[in-house]
């Protein structure tokens, strides 16, 4: 067995989790978003876990990527978007996706390779799009997307609506050059933008530290673009939602773009395929020990509200996930009726007379 | 009617087009008050000003993502790039996003969108600002690939693009830029997917594009004095590709040749000439040839780049020797 941390990531000095701030409690968030929130967090959660179980019976295929303790994020966020604001997220995308109202049957049917899919079956995992709901895609290759959200905070610009896209990544994609040229060109546009790193510590199986010249990566990069670091915990909803919020109406009032970096952690590895053995054990203890839905839970039991009405939530979102799974499960595996369908704008692939 | 040359025929194409949609914007380097580096964007700027016609940085992906987001929410752009080898540096944006994206989703976004881009060789500036890249469009599912020959064909053609509800990257030669033809008055659009018969002939069928169309006519004039009728096609279109003009055209000829600025191999011709092999094999009286550029980088030096691309001298030889190999004389 290694001793040296070279060579053995999970040798490393533990890199631990903030302290929960317990001022969040008195946060002028109405009771109503907070309850939705606690909702979300679960359905994310519970979107998530019945992915890997359905994984482990070999109906998801290829790959998925889980955002399983890293809920908080697309969930303050969710919270803080109105509907006809765009989100641009990575192949990490299934709570983004669910937290702009992606139908969660559509969504493990998409999973499962199913024509009741959101996208037919020729998306995947890493693909989920909703348009309809301000969910522009899911991006499998780092970086480009925040170039894409450019483009469209900069067509609500130039429509002169009051929408605002909102690129979320993980801390990987910041050493990626499209990362530089999108905060650069959001920044001298003025665009309506919000880049939000969720900062999971590791870039795939590799700690961010280790191959990025500045830490924390992005709040780290930020005056490069004459923007203000913001360094957050993402793991507490309410200190995600709050954040969002300003930055969402700063970019709304024609303020500017903002770049957020939420920390925050993986329960599971990179992907199905990784166990994530890298990580030190008492990192691991103690993130699981800073798991957003037990923070949230704790929150709102502080604020007075009932455990019942709490278990109620939790019971409902159970049954959305059942039902979700049945509803993708009866699918149908998409035929040739839909191979050759919507590469182009006339619904058809026809290149030549 | 107005003479316009090649590079005046790209801004009086775009302003047409952005007269008709005020909705339609365009982003590049250098298109601005500098008017392009080739001078195809002269005026736009004072025309429509600076929120329509967008200077950017120096940031190819930045550039073409900024013009994929802006498409696929609704507001239709064309997009610059300044040198077609600069596609390499921002690839990803159009081969696994634009044209992908579509698809990916079964059709919940569109990308009515032009990626204009300086393209070919001629002019002697080396490997990495002369390549002939639209074959490297082409074998990208999800993009229309056109590459116009004549200032008029660059006003229809980008029109035709321009309304198109995909994504079009449309390739303006470098080597082009001076060449100038009367333009008929009027609003001018083109049709995507259709080759154009320049020279009707009954020996062989010569399909060529943008810069080799004109050495194309020009070698056909030279075989025409040896008794070799040459039909000469401009394929201007890729993707779409009008197959039906070539297949009639070689039905009637029996021979096929292919004059390309590709580097040889995986070139646009072999495309087109499995397509007549596959298709029009009984019609062939002989070989279907290749004229292309050897498979090297584009040399810098005038004399080294002149012997690299398909010349008049090449086309004409190569097509005589075929022509008489096949008769037999």
């Amino acid at each position: 067995m290694p001793t040296d941390p070279r060579y053995d990531y999970a040798l490393r000095e533990p890199r631990l989790p903030p302290a929960v701030d317990h001022s969040l409690a008195d946060a002028p968030i109405d009771l109503d978003v907070r309850l939705e929130m606690y909702r979300t967090l679960h359905r994310l959660r519970g979107f998530g876990k019945r992915a890997h179980d359905l994984f482990l019976q070999n109906l998801v295929k290829g790959t998925t990527h889980l955002s399983l303790g890293m809920e908080a994020v697309a969930t303050g966020f969710g919270a803080a978007m109105r509907p006809h604001d765009y989100s641009f997220a990575t192949y990490r995308g299934h709570a983004h996706s669910l937290a702009r109202g992606m139908d969660p049957g559509a969504a493990m049917a998409e999973l499962l390779g199913r024509e009741n899919g959101v996208l037919g079956g020729k998306g995947g995992s890493m693909h989920l799009t909703d348009a309809a709901k301000g969910m522009m895609g899911s991006y499998a290759i780092i970086g480009a997307h925040l170039c894409i959200a450019n483009g469209a905070a900069w067509s609500a610009q130039m429509r002169g609506t009051d929408q605002v896209a909102v690129a979320f990544f993980g801390d990987g994609t910041t050493n990626i050059g499209a990362f530089h040229e999108a905060l650069n060109m959001a920044k001298v546009w003025n665009l309506p933008v919000v880049f939000v790193c969720e900062n999971n510590l590791y870039m795939e199986y590799t700690p961010i530290d280790i191959v990025t010249a500045v830490d924390p990566p992005v709040a780290g990069r930020a005056s490069a673009y004459g923007l203000e670091q913001i360094l957050i915990d993402g793991n507490d909803p309410d200190r995600v939602y709050l954040t969002a919020s300003e930055a969402i109406g700063k970019a709304r009032s024609e303020g500017g773009p903002s770049l957020i970096e939420a920390v925050t952690y993986r329960s599971g590895g990179h992907s199905r395929a990784d166990p994530g053995k890298y990580r030190p054990a008492e990192e691991v203890g103690a993130w699981a020990e800073h798991d957003p839905i037990p923070l949230y839970h704790a929150r709102l039991l502080s604020l007075g509200v009932a455990e019942d009405r709490l278990e109620a939530i939790q019971e409902e979102v159970a049954e959305v996930i059942d039902s979700a799974t049945h509803v993708a499960m009866a699918g149908a595996e998409p035929g040739e009726a839909s191979l050759m369908t919507q590469l182009y704008a006339d619904g058809g692939s026809r290149w030549r007379n | 009617m107005a003479e316009l040359t090649y590079r005046e025929a790209v801004a009086y194409g775009i302003a047409q087009e952005m007269r008709r949609d005020p909705a339609l914007v365009m982003l590049g380097e250098d298109i601005g008050p500098a008017g392009g580096v080739f001078k195809t964007t002269v005026g736009l700027i004072d025309e429509f000003g600076p929120e329509r016609v967008r200077d950017t940085p120096i940031s190819e992906q930045a550039i073409l993502g900024a013009a994929m987001g802006a498409a696929m929410t609704g507001v239709p752009v064309i997009a610059e790039v300044m040198f077609s080898d600069f596609f390499a540096v921002c690839w990803d944006i159009v081969a696994n996003q634009i044209a992908k994206s579509r698809y990916m989703t079964d059709g919940q976004v569109s990308f009515p969108m032009v990626i204009r881009t300086a393209n070919g060789g001629g002019v002697r500036f080396g490997a990495q600002h002369s390549q002939s890249v639209e074959n490297w469009a082409m074998m990208i599912p999800g993009l229309k690939v056109v590459a116009p020959s004549t200032p008029q064909d660059v006003v229809g053609l980008l029109a035709a693009a321009i309304r198109d509800p995909d994504p079009v990257v449309f390739f303006e030669h470098k080597a082009l830029m001076g060449t100038k033809a009367e333009i008929p008055d009027g609003e001018i659009v083109d049709e995507l997917g259709t080759a154009k018969v320049l020279r009707e002939g009954s020996d062989v069928t010569i399909a060529a594009l943008a810069l080799m169309v004109p050495r194309a006519l020009e070698a056909a004039e030279r075989l025409a004095a040896d008794g070799i009728s040459a039909e000469v096609i401009d394929v201007r279109s890729l993707v779409p590709l009008d197959t039906r003009s070539l297949l009639d055209s070689v039905a009637k000829t029996g021979r096929f040749f292919t004059v390309e600025e590709n580097p040889r191999l995986c070139g646009w011709g072999a495309e087109l000439v499995s397509i007549v092999s596959d298709e029009a094999f009984w019609n062939l009286d002989g070989p279907s040839v290749r004229i292309t550029t050897p498979h090297i980088p584009l040399p810098a030096a005038a004399s080294l780049e002149d012997l690299a691309l398909p010349s008049v001298d090449r086309i004409y030889e190569t097509v005589f020797k075929s022509v008489d190999r096949g008769s037999g004389a």
